[in-house]
């Protein structure tokens, strides 16, 4: 099993991380090595196994619907690298990119 | 005898009946970290000012008659993935550096309320994703037993923070061995508990089936002590167990006689040091002298261990540190990041807004954590989620099921915790799968949700510790600390210090 660059970039989208050319190249052969390691699982006939998700018994945890404290807006807002008191600030959600 | 010495329980005793005062245990280990780290470079973060506050407070309320905490005046330091409303935690990451938790870890308010004294916050793998703590972005952490070699990790700076006398009881956590193994290259005592009998609340999500949080001490008793103040129900983690907590350190005073454990043949083949079989091999001797019983027991799916979990856990990673957006907390880039794009050089970002989430990641990660990213992604993403995820999970599941049929006939397995002692800084860097593989005694442990502990049982020719492991069913912590500490009763292993930290 090997990727190549255009699926190392494609699946860098996917993961929102801005990759360089260099790290895009060494990401496919690395990526590939540990995919070609992983792929040893097909070994196994799994067919009637289930999935196991969580290694509990996996149940539904309930509580009253009562308001509870929960942060300030200034406790939420305290690590934001750009906030103006009240909400957080982002570049715009729609239109072109400047740069890219 | 000097209080950097003393175990975590002959200090509380001390404390308790006023040997010895709070603030000069505390400044005794602050004073040795001062001296110490500089080399070692297992702290992120010390809190001189905050932990002899504290201390001082403690002696206070001590002369006044007023009751105190079961941890009074223990210096305890804790790993740098668990929120602190007080300290900065980064994870060991540019992505979070500086960063403010609005609260603190369940683990952390409850060390609190039992009155230890943080003393400051351990180095790690950025986000826990390592085994030799070189993938901190704050530089690696030095193994006190040789500068030049790793600590293990991720808990690196909790492990060797312990081993140098700099505090005498961490915390650390472990998602595939992260207690274990830097506890067995560092000659100390780690526990990795049965998932959910810690709450995770608070510690920063790495893949959230499998983390853990866990003691790590120089002597089972000690590591005991801390699971009497650290495990318990909380109704803030969904997976925490509603299940009492024993009273381990009152558990632990009986004999071995009967002990049925299971010792794994595969454990043995090739590729395990002839240094480590025989140190792993003297302690089942050990116990066998003591009591206990030592059984062939088989666990068919071992070997699949590693590739299951280097599925299971990058995937649950690449969802988990989707939060790292850029908007919320953490790294932003500048508003003039170009010279990357999304994609393959040609790609436009959708929107300015993806473009800073891009930007902000690439540079707030390190290698290791963007890679774990990219698998976790690859994997999940549409085509390959049967292949890949799906099939990992069902594996998870064959590999769960070999522990119950071997818990069957034994009570516990033992076997080594790291197929070498400590290996060199630099040594695993180039080959991001040779690192992977440090990790195939201790993943398994993980997926399947049971309890393990990791102790030393001798040393290398060359000095090195040698680390062995005990792995029980669910909830079987009390008889993983006894077994250890009946261990630790018979052998000298776990007093040995490092030469270059003797006081």
């Amino acid at each position: 099993m090997s990727l190549s660059a255009t699926d190392v970039a494609k699946v860098g989208v996917l993961a929102r991380l801005a990759l360089s050319p260099t790290e895009v190249e060494a990401m496919a052969r690395q990526l590939s090595s540990i995919v070609g390691f992983v792929s040893q699982l097909e070994e196994l006939d799994t067919t009637r196994i289930e999935p196991l998700a969580h290694p509990l018994d996996t149940r539904n945890v309930f509580r009253d619907d009562v308001p509870q404290t929960c942060l300030t807006t200034n406790q939420a807002l305290q690590s934001a690298p750009r906030h103006d008191g009240e909400c957080f600030l982002v570049p715009a959600v729609l239109g072109e990119t400047g740069a890219a | 005898m000097q209080p950097v010495e003393l175990s975590s329980v002959e200090i509380v005793t001390a404390i308790r009946q006023g040997d010895v005062s709070a603030e000069r245990v505390v400044t005794a280990f602050l004073d040795r970290i001062a001296r110490l780290d500089g080399s070692i470079n297992a702290f992120l973060v010390v809190d001189r000012e905050g932990a002899l506050a504290k201390a001082a407070e403690i002696d206070r309320r001590r002369k006044s008659g007023q009751p105190l905490g079961p941890l009074a005046g223990l210096p305890v330091a804790v790993k740098d993935v668990l929120c602190t409303a007080d300290l900065p935690t980064t994870c060991a990451s540019k992505m979070l550096a500086g960063f403010r938790p609005p609260y603190d870890a369940d683990v952390v308010a409850r060390l609190r309320r039992a009155d230890a004294v943080i003393v400051g916050k351990t180095n790690m793998d950025e986000f826990a994703m390592g085994g030799s703590n070189e993938n901190s972005a704050f530089g690696p952490v030095h193994n006190p037993w040789d500068l030049d070699r790793a600590p293990g990790g991720s808990s690196g700076g909790s492990a060797a923070a312990v081993a140098a006398d700099m505090a005498p009881a961490t915390l650390g956590s472990d998602t595939g061995g992260s207690i274990r193994q830097p506890a067995g290259l560092c000659g100390i005592t780690g526990l990795k508990p049965t998932y959910g009998r810690v709450s995770r609340r608070g510690l920063i999500a790495f893949a959230s089936s499998l983390d853990q949080v866990g003691p790590m001490c120089r002597s089972a008793a000690d590591c005991g002590l801390l699971m009497e103040t650290i495990a318990g129900h909380d109704p803030g983690d969904a997976t925490s167990l509603d299940t009492a907590v024993p009273p381990y350190t009152q558990l632990l005073d009986q004999p071995l006689a009967g002990l049925r454990i299971g010792r794994v043949a595969a454990h043995f083949a090739a590729g395990l040091d002839t240094e480590v079989a025989r140190g792993v091999e003297e302690a089942f001797a050990v116990f066998k002298a003591a009591g206990a019983t030592i059984h062939d027991v088989e666990l068919p799916h071992a070997r699949y261990g590693v590739p299951t979990y280097y599925l299971v856990a990058p995937c649950e990673a690449a969802s988990n540190l989707a939060r790292y957006d850029g908007a919320h907390y953490g790294h932003r880039c500048g508003p003039a990041s170009g010279g990357k794009s999304a994609g393959d050089g040609a790609t436009a970002f959708d929107s300015p807004l993806v473009e800073m989430y891009c930007h902000s990641r690439a540079e707030g990660f390190g290698p290791e954590v963007k890679r774990r990213i990219m698998l976790g992604t690859y994997a999940l993403s549409a085509g390959y989620y049967d292949a890949y995820y799906a099939k990992a999970l069902r594996v998870r599941h064959l590999i769960r099921q070999d522990y119950l049929d071997a818990f069957a006939t034994v009570d516990v397995i033992g076997g080594p915790v790291s197929a070498t002692p400590a290996f060199r800084l630099g040594e695993k860097t180039g080959d991001p799968l040779a690192m992977y593989l440090v990790d195939m005694y201790t993943v398994s442990t993980n997926l399947a949700g049971i309890a393990g502990i990791s102790f030393p049982c001798g040393f290398t020719r060359s000095g090195l510790p040698v680390g062995f492991q005990l792995q029980g069913p669910a909830l079987s912590e009390p008889l993983l600390l006894r077994a250890a500490d009946r261990f630790q009763h018979l052998t000298e292993w776990h007093r040995r210090r490092p030469a270059g930290c003797s006081v």
